[in-house]
């Protein structure tokens, strides 16, 4: 295992341990780390975005100070640093193939295998002359303390679940506060994820919306251009408003919305969203086609709202397996149906009426 | 804010209190206060429907007195293992949800 490089932008210096030189980094941030988490967020290179694995001194640390264990997906890294302004430690980062701590524990990559060998391959053990290796509380999914302990001689503390409560966690003397080991789900937490999932639905709403354009000039009764500005274009907004249901006001609103499982806020929203298109669309209901087109929405618009909500699973931070199976029992079955019948209605409005 | 809470009696968690030696590691692993203590200092299970099946508390626990089927609770994993850890989509993990050890291809999670 090569220890970190030194040419990594955002290392500042160097300091000289007794393993010989270690890249020394700081706790403030600067714009290409603020642009290359807004990067991140937005599923930008996301899976790129790493700092070598190994040890690394963040200001001046001595034997004395204390280890700080984290991944090597650099927002979690410039989490960490940037919560310790002024003070000295050991930082020690592992491999976890770029993927954040909690998800990365979650695959055991984060794990105890990886934490004992590259406490030894980075030279932790002769840098500092205490025994005791503070860990984000989120890393215990994949680490078992008693083990480590066992295999490489270091106590395993259990820090905070947020890096900004770390300072304190340390001034208490290593001592973290009940509410420090509860992970919230605050809605600038539920917001800053809205881009990720706003962007993946977004590639595939493309190409459907894509093929829905050049479908709906060939129907109807007027030209293909003006086809497509009746139908097609009315086609692409409320695949709009089901995704903007379903990946941006479901995590918004999700302890507002009724239900439980994400499916049914999913699809409590995407009722609304059809309710407002269908209002917005003022369809003549004497006309066949146009009672036909009108179920379409509320079909189709609920069904992508459930799916993409149901999807937001993964990314919150309270759902169990157990559950999540459970829910896709009934939903994803329901999400196809109405999905794959909403397109089929939708083709024969255009068509056969 | 109330806190939010998922599905009710779903998680497979379990308590072997014969087995329990109260080191209280859970009580501090656990990121939904599942836990709390008797005077005794032995653990019970307080709030089970808060609990997500990370499986902290069941790896850090000594003596194995806690078991649980730990997983991600991610629906495009779930539909990724259906798919036989196909293209990633949504959240793009492409791990086998019932197993979290198992890193079925590069691991694109979260």
């Amino acid at each position: 295992m090569n220890p970190p490089r030194m040419d990594q932008p955002f290392v500042t210096g160097a300091v000289e341990p007794v393993i010989g030189r270690a890249p020394q980094v700081s706790s403030s941030l600067v714009w290409p780390d603020r642009w290359g988490t807004i990067k991140a967020r937005s599923g930008i290179n996301r899976m790129d975005y790493t700092v070598d694995p190994g040890l690394y001194a963040l200001g001046n640390p001595n034997a004395e100070s204390p280890v700080l264990v984290t991944a090597n997906y650099k927002l979690s890294f410039d989490s960490l640093r940037s919560a310790l302004p002024g003070r000295d430690a050991w930082i020690l980062v592992l491999d976890t193939k770029g993927i954040n701590v909690w998800c990365a524990a979650g695959k055991g990559t984060f794990g105890t295998a990886e934490l004992v060998a590259r406490i030894k391959s980075s030279g932790t053990d002769r840098v500092v002359s205490h025994r005791k290796i503070i860990l984000p509380q989120l890393g215990a999914p994949g680490v078992a303390a008693h083990v480590v302990k066992k295999l490489a001689g270091f106590t395993v503390h259990y820090g905070p679940i947020r890096a900004e409560d770390l300072a304190e966690y340390l001034d208490r003397g290593m001592v973290a506060t009940p509410a420090m080991r509860l992970k919230t789900f605050t809605l600038s937490e539920r917001a800053v994820l809205i881009p990720i999932e706003l962007v993946q639905a977004l590639k595939a709403a493309l190409i459907v919306a894509l093929v829905a354009l050049v479908i709906s000039g060939l129907g109807g009764p007027d030209t293909y251009t003006n086809n497509v500005a009746a139908y097609g274009i009315f086609f692409v907004i409320a695949l709009l408003g089901g995704v903007f249901a379903g990946a941006v006001l479901t995590p918004l609103l999700l302890p507002y919305i009724p239900g439980r499982a994400f499916a049914l806020k999913g699809l409590v929203l995407g009722l609304i969203a059809a309710v407002v298109l269908v209002f917005f669309r003022n369809p003549d209901m004497a006309r066949w086609s146009d009672r036909m087109e009108t179920l379409v929405w509320f079909l189709l618009v609920p069904a992508l709202a459930a799916f993409l909500a149901m999807n937001f699973t993964g990314a919150s931070t309270y759902t169990s397996l157990s559950g999540v199976k459970k829910e896709m029992r009934w939903a994803l079955p329901l999400e196809i149906t109405a999905g794959g019948t909403g397109c089929l209605l939708w083709l024969g409005s255009r068509f056969i009426v | 804010m109330t806190r939010l809470r998922y599905l009710k009696n779903v998680v497979t968690l379990a308590l072997d209190e014969e087995k329990c030696i109260g080191c209280g590691l859970c009580l501090t692993v656990c990121p939904h206060a599942v836990f709390s203590t008797n005077g005794d200092k032995r653990v019970r299970i307080a709030d089970r429907d808060a609990c997500m099946e990370c499986g902290a508390c069941a790896l850090n626990c000594p003596t194995e007195a806690l078991t649980v089927n730990a997983g991600v609770g991610c629906a495009a994993a779930v539909i990724n293992s259906m798919l036989g850890g196909g293209s990633p989509t949504g959240c793009s993990c492409s791990i086998d949800p019932d197993d979290a050890s198992s890193v079925k291809k590069r691991p694109t999670c979260c």
